[in-house]
């Protein structure tokens, strides 16, 4: 990024009001956070990563306003199963909300503002670690300052097969908060573990999540965003994969002035599996829509998979944007890179900017990108229609339909329907204007 | 049951008339063909009928049950009874058979003030009517279209008859890209379906589907009107001799 005085200035002050915890065993990750986020200073329209999407109220010294959305009572997703719940509002953490044992076979649960006290920690190898190491070739200064600023965060330990999947909640019940999360998570050796995230957290929300996936672990993670309209968030997964390990995650994103997900992926150990994938829905008539997903996998060893899906249906003004690259270093030999970035817009008021690169050191890999922009299939719209099904409710479905490929990158087919579900009371709420 | 009267139609795009004073009368419980060359206007008609965009109607009437159908949308036709089997049946990725048919149906339910059919009814009857055609569990769960054979597509749009019930059943060239065994199985299925109460416009090139699906009347069409109309042996004169010979003599 190009050094100049405003944005050290900018920096200087978004620093100065924050409140900067100084830590347990992670105070010299966040002191050396600290110094990576002021070397590399807020971003601007001008940098690269951010041509598509304004970082200004990101980088605002406070939170924005956002009002709460308080139209609809919805039971809560994933609500019905047996699983952990670790309940932040407005990012802080609700004990009367969550489980009060978080205990479980094969699993160590901590909250990060707790074990923080302590200069001992098995997450100590590994918070702001995955982050440093994603800040290259791609500078990431928001997670930086996460790891510099965060309050408090989970971290999570699974060492053997774990059935009950963690839960954690974000609700948002402030207008003006300003949350600053990070978690970290370790799936042993063959272990497994499914972490599910749900709601809007905040009026304003950072939040970095470190996975490291040892040799043969497996982890699932399923989100989906909220419904608020005027929410802004700014998230990072890092995610570092050992061999033949498996890494899916999937993102449901309804709603939301500002949005922009970061996946940084390394595939470090011979026949890892990435899937990364994300189903974004916005109506501009109901609040603008901003949704950036900034997607970069690494091809580190042998006879990896990964494979990004990204699909986003647009109208009324609201406006995608997919930046997803495949790096394969020299030696990566026998990758399997897979990217497809698609828009569904609905009308002629919205946009989708795509990015897809493909970078590649290695000669014997397999990888491919697409990015498409369309318009609703008339020819399925009739042939729904010539069934009896009305011109709303036809092209809801072809949403559906559109959006299914993302959609099967969760594993689990009860969470599968529990995600359309939601999507088709989203459709629904829509057709009734 | 359907009555056209003097149908012109045009290609909006194009402003190229292909339906040029079309004439036709289908009785209740009455089985139809249309034959004709290529290019006749054929598909065109099932088209028009059931209400596609694309197509400006530039003169004439048509109307099921002495209602008219050319100002109501397509889901209003179906609702009112109309029902068109299509030439290439379309893919849907991602919406299940099930879901799709148990959308359609309830939706017309719905249009017509009758109460939607629940869950465990509509498993029943889809079951039902699915076995009739050979229909298995498995291609029910599937994605609507998708990855079936040409002769399971064509089955896929007789069960979404059998279960919409229309009175009016349009199909148009079911035959193609089916093998004998295929479309006697498909032709079963309309058979099973023929009643008093409900008709057929089965559109074909070819003869050999009206040997599984008899017609009552089969009119030849040319140039965007009805040349010819006879009972079945006028199928078989075409079998023999081509369209040449016989629009020949109509003209």
């Amino acid at each position: 990024m190009r050094k100049d005085a405003g944005r050290d200035s900018t920096t200087a002050e978004r620093l100065a009001a924050l409140d900067l915890p100084t830590g347990g065993f992670t105070a010299p990750a966040r002191a050396a956070a600290l110094a990576r986020f002021r070397e590399m200073g807020l971003p601007g329209r001008r940098d690269e990563y951010w041509r598509f999407t304004d970082p200004a109220p990101l980088n605002a010294t406070s939170a924005p306003e956002a009002a709460l959305f308080t139209g609809l009572v919805e039971p809560q997703l994933f609500g019905e199963r047996d699983r952990i719940v670790l309940t932040f509002v407005d990012g802080e953490f609700d004990p009367a909300q969550s489980s009060p044992n978080v205990a479980a076979e094969g699993l160590e649960i901590s909250r990060l503002a707790e074990a923080d006290r302590v200069d001992l920690h098995w997450a100590q190898g590994l918070y702001g670690v995955l982050e440093a190491a994603g800040q290259r070739p791609v500078p990431r200064p928001f997670a930086a300052l996460n790891t510099a600023a965060a309050s408090d965060g989970v971290l999570i330990r699974a060492t053997g097969k774990v059935d009950r999947p963690v839960h954690l909640i974000y609700v948002h019940a402030d207008t003006q908060s300003d949350a600053i999360l990070h978690h970290c998570v370790r799936v042993e050796a063959g272990a497994e573990l499914t972490v599910l995230e749900t709601g809007p957290a905040a009026a304003r929300f950072s939040k970095v999540m470190e996975v490291d996936v040892a040799d043969g672990g497996r982890f699932h993670h399923i989100r989906a965003q909220g419904r608020d309209h005027s929410r802004r968030a700014i998230t990072h997964i890092f995610a570092r994969l050992g061999a033949e390990a498996l890494f899916k995650s999937f993102t449901l994103t309804a709603n939301g002035v500002l949005t922009r997900n970061e996946a940084v992926i390394t595939l470090a150990g011979d026949g890892a599996v990435a899937h990364v994938a994300g189903a974004a829905l916005g109506d501009g008539a109901t609040g603008a829509f901003h949704h950036d997903d900034t997607v970069f996998v690494t091809h580190e060893a042998e006879g990896c998979e990964s494979r990004q899906v990204f699909k986003k249906v647009l109208r009324n003004g609201a406006v995608g944007v997919f930046q997803g690259k495949i790096l394969v270093r020299q030696g990566a030999q026998k990758t399997d890179g897979y990217q497809i970035s698609q828009s569904l817009l609905l009308d002629e008021d919205s946009q989708f900017l795509a990015k897809p690169e493909l970078e590649i050191y290695a000669d014997d890999v397999k990888c491919s990108h697409g990015s498409t922009t369309g318009a609703i299939d008339e020819t399925a719209l009739f042939y729904l229609r010539s069934r009896g099904v009305p011109r709303e409710e036809a092209q809801s479905l072809l949403v559906l339909s559109f959006l299914a490929d993302a959609i099967a990158e969760i594993e689990d087919e009860g969470l599968q329907a529990e995600i359309v579900g939601r999507l088709e009371n989203w459709l629904a709420r829509r057709r009734k204007g | 049951m359907l009555e056209i009267k003097n149908l012109h139609v045009k290609l909006e795009e194009e402003d190229k008339p292909i339906l040029k004073g079309l004439d036709l009368k289908v009785g209740s419980g009455e089985v139809h063909a249309i034959m004709g060359p290529n290019g006749s206007g054929k598909s065109t008609l099932s088209y028009v009928l059931s209400g596609r965009d694309g197509y400006e109607v530039t003169d004439g009437a048509a109307s099921l049950d002495g209602e008219s159908l050319l100002e109501m949308e397509p889901e209003e036709r179906a609702a009112a009874g109309l029902f068109l089997a299509f030439q290439y049946p379309v893919e849907i990725p991602g919406v299940g058979n099930m879901t799709f048919l148990r959308t359609a149906l309830n939706a017309q339910r719905k249009a017509r003030g009758e109460t939607e059919l629940s869950a465990g009814d509509f498993l029943k009857l889809v079951r039902e009517k699915a076995k009739a055609l050979k229909i298995d569990a498995e291609m029910l769960k599937r994605p609507v279209n998708v990855g079936f054979s040409g002769g399971e597509k064509k089955r896929n749009e007789i069960l979404q008859m059998a279960m919409l019930e229309p009175r009016m059943c349009i199909l148009d060239e079911t035959d193609s890209g089916l093998d004998v065994d295929a479309m006697k199985l498909v032709a079963d299925g309309v058979n099973a379906l023929r009643s008093k109460d409900r008709s057929f416009l089965v559109i074909t090139h070819y003869q050999r589907l009206l040997d599984h699906i008899v017609p009552d009347v089969v009119h030849i069409m040319a140039e965007g009107r009805i040349v010819k109309t006879g009972g079945p042996d006028l199928a078989l004169e075409v079998e023999q001799n081509g369209y040449a010979d016989i629009l020949a003599g109509a003209n």
